[in-house]
């Protein structure tokens, strides 16, 4: 298995679209992880504040980045797969 | 045990290596692994090679010391996966074959380039690999009783030995083990800590009676202090400015100390603390004897009182109740911190010293970055937190192992299985080192020991076990930043950029010499670097490769006006531009043993100037240098 050589990789119909919906989704978290730093530079004392079981709003934030990237990792493979699909059955249509 | 368990797992590995390097006779199989490795293997592997030292020793040891602040690193380490995964992965895979060198110049052939990412990728995996070497030593002081340099020695030697039998694939499964039993036995140890509950006298499950600090009182008329038991002599008197504190020099029971002078309702009150003398003939006093085995810093952090309760409530906690406990305004943390002076006789004295902190102020940022401090400060926090974003995604380490996949939806598949894998380790991050906060395990000189040494509270077997798995973070880190760091030297510099005509086994044999001289640098800088926290150090491997290797990337993604000169210059000016910044900070200055008000940088972390300014270099250059079109 080992033996083989780096596998080629074909074109991908779907790059595009899976580019730009990388894009849109890193901006999405982008804002979130941004309102994070500026509440912890600009209003620190902010973060005290409890807002969950007991757990003050630093915590939660810092649970909710992880846990929110997971999500949208989870939705982005989803959609790419859905359009890897749909490319795939097309293209085959095609060739028919 | 914990010897046994060690050996049997290095012994393990190496078997691993020596019969997966008889398997590998191809460049492919060298230096991607054959282009085979199943997605869900590798995105466990990712996170092996991602959850190294750095986090498990590092952010550990931060957060047992400065809270809140530590885990930050763990936010800023998971959030850059988000780049890695929506920006980066698939047009990696689809770039490149072997290196990072390999997907820049995809488009250009260029020899400027070749070199300048295989000098970036040289520079970043040596910072990277600091820290770990740094890790390894602090590792084997308890585990196996043998001085920091050993250590290290000991695993620059096995690493170049599994990088030299068989590159990428065994370095691939080392990580695949070490990861999914790092964030398994680490789950096993926060399960511990929530049984064990809470205690103000922490006795680490009644091996290590808890020992209660002395108080004196004393009187002060003007700069004389008098302490009020008899047989108690005030030898010297320090006002520390960097510390704002005042220390007492003690001669109590005929052995000397150094004691806190801190005013309490009124009165002037004397705190014991623990202190390493280093004396002009360079003879080591801890807390005022020989420095011994038997004489060495006592193991310190508790809790002080728990919801406003001096006695805490028996029993197992909640993950949440324990959070919750810990960040309460009226939860009380004796933490210990450091500062250094040269006492009356010329000796170099560093104090540990006890400060009571607040649950709320613990839990929120502001122990260890100044985020109400002046605006220089805020910047270099923002500038670390924006290093962290966007460094994951530009470690050569990390970019090689999109080409050990078949297909870009495999690159993709196995980013999103390391953000699953790497997100949960790092929210047990904050309860390792919680834990290790107040359950008096930490060393006050060393913070990187504080997840082995918490486990040690829970016994021996988890001791070594987590010990042994710790040692292996750092064997599967270092063998990836070899395999990435000697690719650059044999595939890129020998092979593309010098065009040195070697057959397949000729790069392979390059690829092995150029592991051994790179361990043998690593080996040396561990050694050099020995005492520093390896988050740290790593947080700045991360502003080197964001502003050095990521806007070379994303800009030939997504800016067709990108050209060759473009990416060069692009990556030269990030990658010098951070060097300076860092070898000219205070954290910097401190590690010389210089002065750190008297760097000419006035903040640590270069990536807010530096990441932009490798942006406006590769932006204006590529203007400068576009192609003319024909008439």
């Amino acid at each position: 298995m080992l033996h083989a050589p780096a596998a080629p990789v074909g074109k991908d119909p779907a790059a595009a679209y899976k580019s730009r919906l990388g894009i849109w989704m890193f901006l999405c978290y982008l804002i979130i992880y941004v309102v994070f730093v500026a509440i912890n530079v600009g209003q620190p004392l902010l973060m005290e504040r409890v807002v969950w079981r007991g757990m003050n709003l630093a915590t939660v934030y810092g649970f909710a980045l992880i846990v929110i990237a997971l999500l949208q990792a989870l939705v982005y493979d989803l959609l790419c797969r859905s359009r890897e699909k749909t490319m795939e059955g097309t293209q085959q249509e095609g060739a028919k | 045990m914990a010897i046994a368990i060690f050996v049997g797992f290095v012994l393990f590995v190496i078997g691993l290596s020596f019969y997966l390097g008889h398997r590998t006779k191809t460049s492919s199989g060298y230096y991607a692994a054959g282009g085979q490795i199943h997605w869900g293997v590798n995105g466990i592997a990712f996170a092996g090679d991602y959850l190294s030292a750095a986090s498990f020793l590092g952010i550990c040891g931060m957060i047992a010391t400065v809270g809140y602040d530590g885990f930050l690193y763990s936010i800023g380490y998971l959030a850059g996966w988000i780049v890695a995964l929506f920006v980066v992965a698939e047009p990696m895979k689809r770039l490149g074959k072997y290196t990072f060198t390999d997907a820049v110049d995809f488009k250009y052939n260029s020899r400027g380039i070749k070199l300048a990412a295989a000098l970036s990728t040289l520079v970043v995996s040596v910072c990277y690999l600091i820290p770990q070497m740094v890790g390894a030593g602090v590792l084997v002081q308890p585990l196996l009783g043998l001085p920091h340099h050993w250590g290290v020695i000991m695993v620059g030697v096995i690493v170049i030995t599994i990088v030299a039998t068989a590159g990428m694939a065994s370095t691939t499964y080392v990580q695949f083990l070490k990861g999914g039993l790092l964030i398994i036995f680490s789950l096993v140890l926060v399960i511990a800590v929530c049984v064990r509950g809470f205690n103000t006298r922490p006795d680490q499950g009644g091996q290590v009676p808890f020992r209660v600090n002395a108080k004196l009182t004393a009187s002060e008329s003007g700069d004389q202090l008098t302490v009020a038991e008899p047989g108690v002599r005030v030898l010297e008197v320090q006002k520390v400015a960097a510390a704002k504190a005042s220390f007492a020099r003690l001669e109590r029971n005929s052995r000397e100390g150094w004691w806190l002078v801190a005013a309490e309702d009124g009165r002037t009150v004397l705190h014991e603390t623990q202190s390493v003398v280093v004396m002009r003939d360079g003879v080591r006093q801890v807390n005022g004897a020989p420095e011994s085995k038997e004489n060495a810093l006592r193991q310190v952090g508790n809790m002080e009182q728990v919801c406003g309760q001096a006695e805490a409530p028996k029993g197992a906690v909640s993950p949440f109740a324990f959070l919750a406990a810990l960040s309460a305004k009226d939860t009380l943390i004796r933490r210990w911190k450091d500062t250094s002076f040269t006492d009356r006789d010329g000796s170099k004295v560093t104090v540990y010293y006890p400060v009571l902190t607040a649950g709320s102020q613990l839990l929120r940022p502001g122990m260890k970055f100044k985020v109400q401090g002046s605006f220089l400060d805020r910047l270099d926090f923002i500038s670390l937190m924006l290093a962290l974003f966007l460094g994951t995604a530009a470690l050569p380490h990390i970019l090689i192992r999109y080409y050990t996949v078949p297909s870009p939806a495999s690159a993709r598949k196995s980013t999103i299985v390391a953000i699953a894998a790497i997100g949960f380790f790092y929210v047990l991050t904050l309860f390792m080192g919680l834990g290790a906060m107040i359950n008096g395990v930490i060393n006050p000189a060393d913070s990187n020991m504080a997840a082995p040494l918490l486990a040690r509270s829970f016994g021996k077997a988890l001791f070594a076990i987590i010990s042994a798995i710790a040692f292996a973070t750092v064997l599967g880190t270092v063998s990836g930043l070899i395999v990435a760091a000697s690719g650059a030297v044999a595939h890129d510099l020998c092979d593309r950029y010098l065009k040195l005509r070697m057959d397949d086994r000729q790069k392979i044999m390059a690829g092995k010499i150029s592991a051994f001289v790179i361990g043998g640098v690593a080996i040396v800088l561990g050694i050099l670097f020995k005492g520093v926290n390896v988050t740290f150090l790593v947080g700045l491997a991360f502003a080197v490769a964001a502003s050095a290797n990521l806007p070379a990337l994303v800009m030939l993604i997504f800016w067709k006006k990108t050209t060759a000169r473009g990416i060069t210059v692009s990556i030269l000016t990030g990658m010098a531009a951070s060097l300076v910044l860092i070898l000219l900070s205070p954290d910097l200055y401190k590690i010389y043993g210089l002065d750190p008000t008297r760097a000419p940088v006035p903040f640590s972390n270069p990536g807010i100037f530096s990441i932009p300014l490798s942006f406006i270099s590769l932006v204006a250059v590529s203007l400068m240098t576009q192609p003319k079109r024909a008439a």
